[in-house]
């Protein structure tokens, strides 16, 4: 008989309305990677939380490794041998490795006995695993790469046998991905039990043993990885068949419209975040910027729409040049039709505890369309909005409703509504599909494929390799800063953008 | 999960719970009445009858008042674009000395002229008081809280400065500067009566009042109806957003700061201007804090704002009865309730309108 | 030379004394902001402590029941502000302007309800005081040089408060650099999300640090009462608590520091008692107002980063939640 590492039976989990989790089983055998894959908002964060003890489930027991246990707290679970490596990293920042990795598991009232015993325990980990780090290292100066490793230690320090890793590739470039993916192999060797959250189908078939689907709270099926292919767990996923393509026809691209040269970004550091950037971009063309997160992409996006200031370098739109290094540069651009749908709409393209009618102004505040002089005209800002919720089928397509009340996707159709609407010249649009339904997906594809064939430049971020390549006229990846190469979508593949993302160029390789 | 406090009725998040928690104030206070051996009941009857009873108690109470609307909205507007200025002492013990300087000074202008540039002294020197903290929170990233904290014994220590060394009347030993000349004063609304008139018991509430009216009223068209009302409201909520929108929240920390110490300061025209014609020293009296429990209790809105600095306007003129009557109750009875109502309706809020927010959504369920 | 040397040991005693209160609170706000609660309501924890210091004392002639009903109801009013700020969520500068206020109500009244003097308490006799302990040969020592007088005047001769304050400070560095409970503290106040999910509770941690800084806030309002001054006094920490504020950020948040930030400010607050009127050499006569104003000026340089920056621990302020 298989020993199950994990057997969650009957999880059960409401948040006021949402029904999280509804009657899960999740069985995962001992000593096998097993992925869990979804869309955004199915439920799996709330079953690893219920898990590792954050949250308690409505109903449902959990057994570990044959036993059943009650786990009302991280304490319960961490004494169970689960170990948990989260998305956003759990660490103190001014405090060492060693620091981290005790904390917790200081062994006793004072830290200095415990302090030996930690640092052996590294030694050991280090030597068995190939888990390398330097203990008095201050955890704020590592890498992605290395706090993973610390997150990774932490829990292989306090004797787990189970480890739970929630999107772990999300940041990584695709070198460190296959590090880490050789390094669970290696623990899994050891006996260990790794489970990957995800919603990456590539990863789930390169490292997994088995894998289990969840949708809309619910867990509609597990299955050998060997047994089964991405569009299979694609369908699973969203419960449908899925258009992966987006229909478009080829469309010759007009003058240029913005001009880049020379683009460079230093942060509070003194790091290059921008290093030196040139591109071109045409009317009625899309550019795609493809890259792991955190290469750039965002500080580039947030140059060009007048948020951030360069270091060096110039933007010119239509010839003209752009950044004058006013204070109110982003408002003054937007004068000039530059429109931007920015990458984290909760944290910027919208307000949430203002009515939706406001937050379909933010940043058009001053235009005389919202009133006269100084002052502002409700019932103008209350129609506008209307006219841009019925253009856009936000629903429920209340204007005097708080923007926290919408959902995902009718949140993201409020920014894009507020920044298509407004004849843009130049679009620079980020992660447009993020946290949205695979039914807003379709519609904002094809809106902004629209937007192109009517003589658009526009620009477009995001993490999604498919929505780069489904999208994109031109793509340029970023790797470190850089613009690592140039392609065209219909001449090349995830393989070659791959080695781009890591920033592996031409002359190097 | 959080639920946003939107969906709850305005009735209930803006009236019921302000009233309950101002209640529980009262509760608590009535202990402490209890613990120093006087009647609580007895106690809030003198308070109310004192404070509302007669023309006389009334235009006491509005004097009050106006005092804390001012202070009041010195807190609120910072409030909005998310500071908490907590140097409307310092603030206005400055606005006196803009009072002073002007009048002192420029005496032989005729009141009509002399009388607004006081009121705009006051406006001036209180807002240059809190450009600095708020300039440091702008540009520096220095905490608005604790540097207004500072400025506020800066101020104490400025102004003690001033009356012994500078403005000091010479003919005397009080720290105090000479008084002001009969046409630099705010008229009383007794005197204001007599030209309709009318003829109303003397009382200090004086011509200041419609002006903290209009500061309230001023400021609910800003926040509400304006760009720049917007613009602050889209800084307090979300600083990014407001940069993305290509508002600049340092601007804006500015901009409130400046407004806030000029409201702050303008309180300086009812006490100084109108009651006490020549700068004293510690003429605040603990006004700058009164008005952190007024912006609280009053939600930031200038209507709860003047309602609340009506409340404890009733409360000052209610409590000093109230010590005249019941020895035993000191005037400190009122700031036992003000720290209570800032602890309930500031501190606390969560804790009455969570509770009972999930009853009333309990009920809808179940009509529904 | 001999006279500003007396000056100058003299002037050093009186510091001592007076940061006495400062130390106390500002090591209480240490502890409490290190966890990631904010207080400005050190200066009320104190009043309401000495009051309650007073009244016991005066009561019975203990100082050391004194010193126990300071330390309980401070400790009360420091629970006050952990439920607000830990368990309601509230806003935690709200809650501290609350205790702050309410303190400077409660002692007013209160005092004066119960005896009648304008909200003193009645003045105390020795034995209810903590009074001066004279260390073995302080007298005889004096006839040595420069140290002899030194341990006669400034080590020799506080009360056992003074020296308990001064050995809060290793034991305060012990606890936070050394122990268990010290790692988890500092952790709690950068990233409470790391703590949580090594399964320690933050909120018991952070209600732990809540207390200590009542009950030292506590010591430092008993000092004020029973052994700075015979009895409570209406607002008798003068602005002490702020000030204390001021020398926790001066000195980044560490307690070594906090020791010489808090001497400093008492020398400045002896210098200018004795500075009243006295002219110096160069400045001529320096208006006390100014002297008193050094350590707030200090501070608003510092929090401007004009010299070195201070950087608060990360999650200040910030009520914890769980929800990601």
């Amino acid at each position: 008989m298989t020993v199950f590492a994990i057997e969650m039976r009957g999880i059960d989990k409401r948040f006021g309305a949402v029904h999280a989790n509804s009657k899960v089983d999740f069985i995962v055998e001992a000593g096998t990677i097993h992925g869990l894959i979804g869309e955004n908002g199915a439920g799996k964060s709330t079953l690893m939380s219920i898990l590792y003890g954050f949250y308690h489930p409505d109903a449902g027991s959990i057994r570990i490794n044959g036993k059943t246990v009650s786990i009302r707290t991280s304490q319960d679970a961490i004494r169970a041998g689960i170990g948990m490596v989260h998305q956003h990293f759990m660490l103190v920042d001014t405090f060492t490795v060693v620091e981290n990795v005790m904390l917790g598991a200081e062994g006793g009232p004072f830290t200095a006995a415990g302090e030996v015993a930690v640092r052996q325990k590294l030694a050991q980990l280090a030597a068995n695993y190939g888990l390398e780090v330097h203990p008095d290292d201050i955890v704020e100066n590592l890498g992605v790469g290395e706090l993973q490793r610390v997150e990774i230690l932490k829990a292989l320090v306090r004797d787990a046998r189970i480890l739970i890793l929630d999107e772990p590739t999300a940041v990584l470039t695709p070198t460190e991905v296959e590090h880490l993916f050789r390094m669970l192999r290696r623990l899994r060797d050891e006996g260990k039990t790794i489970v990957i959250v995800t919603h990456k189908l590539k990863e789930i078939m390169a490292v997994t043993d088995a894998v289990s689907v969840m949708r809309r709270g619910e867990m509609v099926g597990t299955t050998k990885t060997r047994g089964t292919n991405p569009q299979q767990l694609a369908d699973l996923m969203v419960g449908r068949r899925v258009a992966l393509k987006v229909e478009k026809t080829p469309a010759p691209p007009g003058g240029v419209v913005l001009s880049v040269r020379n683009l460079t970004v230093l942060d509070s550091h003194g790091v290059a975040r921008v290093d030196g950037v040139s591109f071109d971009i045409r009317a009625g063309e899309i550019v795609g910027i493809a890259g792991v997160s955190g290469n750039g992409q965002s500080e580039l996006l947030e140059v060009i729409a007048g948020i951030r200031k360069p270091t060096s370098g110039t933007i010119a739109l239509k010839g003209e040049a752009l950044l004058t290094g006013a204070k109110d540069e982003a408002r003054r651009l937007r004068h000039h039709g530059v429109r931007h749908v920015p990458e984290d709409r909760h944290r910027m393209g919208l307000v949430k505890e203002f009515e939706a009618a406001e937050s379909a102004m933010l940043g058009y505040h001053a235009e005389p369309t919202y009133g006269r002089g100084l002052l502002l005209n409700r019932e103008r800002i209350v129609s506008d909005c209307q006219a841009k919720m019925d253009a856009f089928d936000v629903r429920p397509a209340n204007p005097t409703l708080k923007t926290a009340l919408f959902s995902g996707g009718n949140q993201q159709k409020i920014v894009l509504a507020r920044e298509f609407e407004r004849d843009p010249v130049l679009l620079l649009v980020g992660q447009p599909t993020r946290g949205v339904d695979i039914g807003a997906v379709e519609f904002i594809h094809r809106r902004l494929v629209a937007l192109r064939d009517a003589g658009k430049a526009i620009l477009l971020v995001s993490v999604e390799l498919d929505e780069i390549m489904a999208l994109s006229d031109r793509i340029l990846v970023m790797c470190g800063g850089r613009i690592t190469g140039e392609r065209s979508p219909d001449r090349t593949n995830e393989q070659d953008l791959g080695l781009l993302m890591a920033g592996v160029t031409e002359r190097a390789a | 999960m959080k639920r946003p406090a939107g969906d709850l009725p305005l009735w209930y998040s803006a009236g019921l719970v302000p009233f309950l928690n101002v209640v529980l104030a009262f509760l608590v206070a009535g202990l402490v009445v209890l613990a120093i051996g006087a009647n609580p009941l007895q106690a809030v009857r003198i308070l109310f009858t004192g404070a509302l009873g007669s023309w006389y108690g009334m235009g006491y109470t509005l004097y009050y008042t106006t005092t804390f609307i001012f202070t009041g909205l010195a807190v609120a507007i910072a409030f909005h674009a998310g500071h908490f200025n907590i140097g409307g002492e310092g603030q206005a013990l400055l606005g006196g000395v803009g009072v002073a300087v002007i009048v002192l000074n420029l005496q032989f202008l005729p009141p009509i002229l002399l009388v607004p540039l006081a009121v705009l002294g006051a406006a001036a020197a209180g807002a240059a008081w809190a450009f600095i903290p708020g300039w440091l929170q702008a540009y520096r990233g220095s905490h608005v809280v604790i540097t207004t904290i500072m400025f506020n014994f800066l101020a104490f220590a400025l102004l003690g400065y001033l009356l012994l060394e500078v403005m000091k009347r010479p003919d005397s030993m009080a720290l105090e500067t000479r008084p002001f000349i009969d046409g630099a004063k705010l008229p009383r609304l007794d005197e204001l009566a007599v030209l309709f008139g009318l003829s109303i018991t003397r009382t200090p509430v004086n011509l200041s009042l419609v002006l903290a009216l209009l500061c309230a009223a001023g400021m609910w068209l800003l926040i509400w109806r304006t760009r720049l009302g917007y613009e602050i409201r889209t800084v307090g909520a979300n600083p990014t957003a407001a940069v993305y929108a290509g508002v600049s929240p340092a601007q804006i920390t500015v901009i409130v700061m400046l407004i806030g110490g000029a409201l702050a300061g303008m309180m300086a025209t009812n006490e100084i201007l109108g009651v006490q014609h020549r700068l004293i020293s510690d003429f605040t009296a603990g006004a700058g804090f009164v008005g952190i429990a007024v912006a609280l209790m009053g939600r930031g809105h200038p209507v709860g704002i003047v309602l609340a600095a009506l409340l404890f306007g009733v409360l000052y003129q209610g409590g000093a009865e109230l010590a005249f009557e019941i020895p035993a109750i000191t005037r400190d009875m009122i700031v036992v309730i003000q720290g209570l109502v800032i602890l309930f309706a500031g501190a606390l809020e969560n804790m009455l309108r969570d509770r009972l927010g999930r009853v009333i959504f309990r009920m809808r369920a179940s009509e529904a | 030379m001999e006279q500003w040397f007396g000056l100058a040991l003299v002037a050093l005693d009186s510091a001592v004394r007076l940061s006495v209160p400062l130390l106390f609170a500002c090591l209480a706000g240490l502890f409490s902001e290190r966890s990631g609660v904010v207080d400005i309501g050190l200066e009320g924890k104190m009043l309401i402590g000495a009051f309650a210091a007073g009244v016991v004392a005066a009561l019975v002639p203990n100082p050391w029941l004194g010193l126990l009903a300071a330390i309980l109801v401070s400790t009360l009013f420091a629970l006050i502000h952990g439920f607000a700020s830990i368990t309601q969520r509230g806003n935690q500068i709200v809650s501290g302007v609350a205790i702050n206020v309410l303190a400077a109500g409660l002692t007013a009244i209160l005092g004066n309800a119960w005896f009648g003097q304008g909200g003193r308490t009645p003045q105390l006799p020795g034995e209810a005081r903590f009074n001066e302990i004279a260390w073995p040969l302080a007298e005889e020592a004096r006839a040595l040089p420069i140290i002899g007088p030194f341990y006669a005047e400034v080590v020799s001769g506080h009360s056992a408060l003074v020296y308990l304050c001064f050995a809060a400070v290793p034991l305060t560095w012990f606890a936070l650099y050394r122990t268990r409970f010290g790692l988890r503290l500092r952790a709690v106040g950068e990233n409470p999300h790391a703590v949580d999910t090594a399964g320690i509770s933050v909120t018991r941690l952070r209600y732990s640090a809540v207390l200590l800084c009542g009950v030292l806030c506590g010591m430092g309002g008993a000092y004020l009462a029973l052994a700075q001054s015979a009895g409570f006094v209406n607002d008798m920490t003068a602005g002490k608590g702020f000030i204390a504020l001021a020398a926790l950020i001066f000195a980044k948040w560490r307690p070594v520091p906090a020791l010489g930030a808090c001497l400093l400010f008492g020398f400045l607050d002896a210098v200018a008692i004795r500075l009243q009127g006295v002219p110096l050499p160069l400045v001529g006569q320096v208006p006390v107002q100014a002297i008193q104003s050094v350590p707030y000026v200090l501070t608003v340089v510092l929090l401007a980063g004009f010299i070195g920056k201070a950087v608060p621990p990360k999650a200040i302020g910030v009520p914890y939640t769980k929800d990601r």
